[in-house]
């Protein structure tokens, strides 16, 4: 359930989602994907979204590559029994370049490391032909260099003109993007980070018991809410 | 030597028991690999139990066995596909209650005093009995099965990669749930008359399991369980025929030593590889 949400994405920016498990960023991805429909209230959304769920739900032990990967963002613009043609394929191979994969396309998608995974992903929205990109907690499990490489590439797609919507743990994270957007079980903030992450609103994000650490550079340096944690990758 | 391997052909129900074990094969192998990753193994086996008393009561109101078979599958497919999908059941628990009603429901009926005799060709099939309207049966369903896999194949791919996200890139996992259960059900279908609907599932598990120990790409794991299936079919008809062993019980014993000759090769493997990195 989630209530009261009204934020307007535009092209180019980056809204980081913030909120606790459960606290309806999966149900706003679902809501802007089509899966579920919401009980009142609309949305309009200019261009086709792009979607990069959790890596670590798809199969590592499935026999495909990189590029197969890559071309399942064909199917919803494809008729479903069509397969998809050369420029298709070449639309893919051009992602996984984009991506920083041309050189793995015929991977084993299993073999990947994480962050190689995540790209991938990225790759199969941008085969969507997405305007919009929405990305599930892509940093989770990744090591500071692919989290460093994801954030440049969301940058350039940014740079693009893309709008991108990215669910996060990581405080310190949003406050390089454009906007936040928190939420728990409604909309708590919607606005710039820095002015809008103030100790109230992120108490009311994560339910009145974040940790504050002293940072050595003051507010938002050291804020730690209670669901945020790295898992380690398997 | 050539005498030997040649001699088993002059008997025309030995044709017939090979050309139905490369249709059986082929479809089997094929669908089994969506059936090893879609982690349907245990429902297929069940779905081949539930074709028991469709089996009993067909031959009860002598209708066509397919015609029973039919009907028997299609009712514990669907209450399969809608049981397991209650959080509160679960799915193995569900399947194993739809199965053991509709299984016993056969013994009871294939009991009875009027029920007619030879029921364990249905539990067992039987290679030898296979007739020119089997095959045609089994070549329109198994090329029905192929064509609806073929138009189905990137959906299928996209969920079984990650069924939770699947619908965010256009697949429709219930649908495809539905028809995969539905295949199933046309090639134990196709199977039973070969191998019997206890042995039925060999034919769509083993050769796809022993697919996955060796191929890396989907489609090539195909090609490699209809290959194995139809050479676990050849090598099984021989051993049937020299060591006078049931067929169906054969091609399931040359399957299954076909998946352990693929684990020590990929054993093999893995350790050259291990040694060479």
């Amino acid at each position: 359930m989630l209530e009261g949400v009204s934020f307007t994405l535009d092209p180019g920016k980056r809204i980081g989602v913030l909120g606790p498990n459960g606290g309806g960023k999966s149900t706003l991805f679902r809501t802007l994907l089509g899966e579920l429909e919401p009980v009142s209230g609309s949305f309009a959304a200019v261009g086709g979204f792009g979607y990069v769920p959790q890596t670590e739900r798809s199969r590592l032990d499935y026999p495909v590559s990189a590029l197969d990967v890559a071309l399942m963002g064909t199917l919803s613009r494809l008729p479903w029994w069509k397969r998809p043609g050369r420029k298709d394929r070449e639309a893919a191979r051009a992602a996984l370049a984009r991506v920083g994969l041309d050189g793995r396309a015929g991977t084993q998608f299993g073999e990947l490391s994480g962050g190689q995974r995540q790209r991938v992903f990225v790759a199969r929205a941008l085969v969507q032909d997405a305007r919009i990109m929405l990305l599930d907690e892509p940093f989770t499990g990744l090591d500071e260099p692919s989290a460093e490489q994801l954030e440049e590439l969301l940058a350039q797609l940014a740079g693009e003109g893309r709008g991108i919507l990215i669910a996060t743990h990581d405080v310190d994270q949003v406050c390089a993007w454009d906007r936040v957007l928190c939420l728990n079980r409604r909309q708590v903030a919607f606005g710039p980070p820095v002015p809008t992450l103030s100790r109230s609103v992120l108490e009311q994000t994560y339910g009145g018991s974040i940790v504050a650490i002293p940072g050595e550079d003051g507010a938002g340096a050291g804020i730690l809410p209670p669901h945020h944690h790295h898992h380690e990758g398997h | 030597m050539l005498h030997a391997l040649v001699e088993p052909w002059r008997f025309g129900f030995m044709q017939r028991a090979l050309l139905e074990l490369v249709l059986v094969g082929i479809v089997g192998g094929v669908l089994g690999c969506w059936v090893v990753f879609y982690e349907l193994s245990y429902s297929a086996e069940s779905l081949a139990h539930a074709l028991f008393p469709g089996l009993v009561v067909a031959a009860l109101l002598g209708v066509p066995l397919v015609l029973g078979g039919a009907v028997g599958v299609l009712v514990a497919a669907v209450a399969v596909a809608v049981f397991g999908r209650t959080p509160e059941i679960g799915r193995d628990t569900s399947v194993a209650v739809v199965i053991t009603t509709l299984f016993g429901l056969g013994v009871v009926l294939g009991l009875s005093p009027s029920s007619p005799p030879g029921l364990n060709e249905l539990l067992f099939g039987d290679l030898l009995a296979v007739t020119p309207t089997d095959l045609a049966v089994a070549a329109a369903l198994g090329s029905i099965v192929l064509v609806v896999l073929t138009l189905l194949y990137r959906e299928l791919l996209v969920v079984g990669f990650d069924r939770s996200s699947a619908a965010a890139f256009g697949a429709r996992p219930l649908l495809i749930d539905l028809v995969l259960l539905g295949l199933i059900a046309a090639v134990v279908i196709i199977g039973v008359q070969a191998l019997g609907n206890l042995l039925v599932v060999a034919v769509i598990v083993g050769p796809a399991a022993t697919a996955r120990l060796l191929a890396r790409r989907m489609v090539p794991m195909m090609a490699l369980a209809a290959g194995c299936a139809v050479l676990a079919g050849l090598l099984g008809l021989y051993l049937s025929y020299y060591a006078n062993l049931a067929g169906g019980a054969s091609v399931a014993a040359v399957m299954v030593a076909g998946y352990l000759l693929a684990l020590c090769v990929r054993g093999g493997l893995l350790l050259r590889a291990s040694s060479a990195a």
